[in-house]
């Protein structure tokens, strides 16, 4: 279970996914997930084995190494990178509990469904609205919420995010106060800058993601207001029920089912 | 053999879980498993190499780095994982077994056309008889290892914190010796980590045992309520063909139960309301 069965596993969403949800995707792999495997680990590979501290003193290098690095860079950017791309499984979760809703109404022989094929539903596209539009939603607040308290976390341990060259220990058992120094301090530095601003990037496209969602939602409301207003005379003719009908079945079969019920 | 190769095995056992049963599955294998294989092993890979002691003294380092770690967290946690997902198998197993005894009923009500085989491989098994206590036994199993290993982590780590400094005095270390910890701070955190993910695991299975039992007993109140299969009227036409066909059409189609149980009921219509498993 590693980088690659998640990509496996998120692909799937890709599909029920906005154009700019498909990009921050990509983004999230390219850019930063295969960035961390294939450059930034090698580059903290040696973290500890190469961070000397100035004393023959047992021990001083451990406490010393422990003291300013609680945890790792490149852990804190792995967590970072699993939770923020797990809240993408809450929208996988509920396309799969729509499409076994359909499945059981194309069993029963439902005529509601439009469907000719269990095929046809395990292949089809959902369109994000109604309660798969709020766990959408949902999933891009979350997900904006994690990369922030993870940038926070990365500026709060490190002090901004540039990494020292040398670093003043006193912890037991070094003696007094013992020069200690950090390994590839600048290509840390660069790598560092480039996963923030990744980061940074990704940032933006969930606020862009959900400022096109709402876009979008209040579009739609406000289309539904105006049409109902335009025929305010034939509320009760079969027409405009027929017309009503026509529309959510095009729709999707979901809606179909609510507004027989409104 | 890995752990995508367990991912593999237990992506089947998926489709007859229950919907909590999937969420803890995501669980285990994203924030455990994934989690333990990309940044914790890491993190203790160099558990041995740099863990020094104020001594120049052969043999010591190893002897006090054995004396603290009897069994280091990471393979305490993969013997978790390994033993925490494979009751999952059980349900596999009866899953199977109970295919395999749809297709030779199939075969000999002469519906052994591929089409009806393909639908017996395909539809979702329903959580009921012999399976629902397969399932129940699987989940029961998994909270019993859960809570083994996390007794198990207690008592050979002591509140789950890795300090920096142990005191050694085995031989040969002359006297008592100062022995250092490589990243303590990161181990910590880490082993809190995994410790609050099987706490979650841990209630996810619960409220899987809960549900089931409640779903169980739903149903054996909704049998009880509902006497469709009321006796009067049942012994009258009870042999006759047609019900047997309806019978059999009702199997094929919903797949409700275990099939010889089906059969069985036939000659001699017994309530099984009073199996609380019974559906």
């Amino acid at each position: 279970m590693d980088w690659g069965a998640l990509h496996t596993i998120l692909g799937g969403v890709n599909k029920h996914s906005t154009s700019i949800g498909k990009i921050w995707l990509t983004v999230l792999f390219i850019f930063r997930i295969m960035i961390l495997v294939v450059a930034a680990e090698r580059v903290w590979g040696d973290e500890q084995d190469d961070f000397v501290c100035n004393t023959l003193q047992p021990g001083c290098k451990n406490v010393c190494y422990d003291h300013f690095f609680p945890i790792s860079h490149i852990r804190l950017w792995a967590l970072q990178l699993i939770f923020v791309s797990t809240p993408a499984l809450l929208v996988a979760m509920h396309v799969a509990y729509r499409r076994h809703e359909k499945k059981r109404q194309f069993r029963k022989g439902d005529q509601k469904c439009e469907y000719k094929d269990i095929e046809e539903i395990r292949k089809q596209r959902f369109h994000i609205e109604g309660s798969l539009w709020w766990t959408y939603t949902s999933s891009i607040f979350f997900r904006l919420v994690f990369e922030a308290v993870f940038m926070y976390a990365f500026y709060f341990m490190y002090d901004g995010f540039r990494m020292p060259r040398l670093m003043k220990c006193n912890a037991w058992p070094c003696p007094n106060t013992v020069d200690c120094f950090v390994s590839r301090p600048t290509e840390k530095t660069v790598f560092t800058i480039f996963m923030i601003a990744v980061s940074s990037i990704c940032i933006l496209l969930n606020v862009a993601e959900l400022c096109y969602l709402l876009t979008k939602f209040f579009l739609r409301r406000s289309k539904k207001a105006a049409n109902k207003k335009q025929h305010p005379n034939h509320e009760n003719k079969e027409e405009t029920k027929q017309n009503e009908m026509n529309e959510l079945i095009s729709d999707s079969c979901q809606n179909t089912v609510i507004g027989f019920s409104s | 053999m890995n752990w995508a190769g367990l991912y593999t095995v237990l992506s089947g056992v998926n489709r007859h879980s229950t919907s909590i049963g999937r969420i803890w599955l995501s669980v285990i294998f994203i924030f455990r498993i994934m989690v333990l294989v990309v940044a914790a092993e890491s993190v203790w890979g160099d558990e041995k190499s740099a863990f020094t002691c104020n001594t120049q003294q052969p043999g010591c380092n190893s002897v006090c780095y054995d004396h603290f770690f009897p069994i280091s967290h990471i393979r305490l946690w993969a013997l978790q994982l390994i033993l925490v997902t494979t009751p999952a198998l059980l349900v596999a197993m009866h899953v199977a077994y109970q295919q395999h005894q749809e297709k030779k009923l199939l075969v000999l009500t002469g519906h052994a056309d591929p089409k009806h085989m393909e639908e017996v491989k395909k539809h979702k098994m329903r959580i009921s008889g012999s399976l629902w206590w397969t399932y129940v036994c699987s989940v029961v199993f998994r909270l019993l290892f859960e809570a083994v290993f996390m007794y198990i982590f207690y008592m050979l780590y002591p509140g789950y914190q890795m300090v920096r400094l142990v005191k050694c005095e085995a031989y040969p270390c002359p006297n008592t010796v100062d022995c250092f910890i490589s990243r303590p701070t990161e181990k910590t955190i880490f082993t809190v980590f995994m410790l609050v993910t099987s706490s979650i695991c841990i209630v996810l299975n619960m409220a899987e045992l809960v549900y089931l039992v409640v779903r169980a007993c739903a149903r054996r109140g909704q049998h009880n309520s509902n006497p469709s299969s009321g006796k009067g009227s049942f012994y009258g036409h009870k042999l006759s063909s047609e019900y047997k066909q309806n019978e059999i059409n009702q199997l094929l189609t919903e797949q409700d139960g275990s099939l010889k149980d089906m059969l069985r009921r036939n000659p001699v219509l017994q309530e099984k309301g009073d199996r609380c498993s019974a559906c």
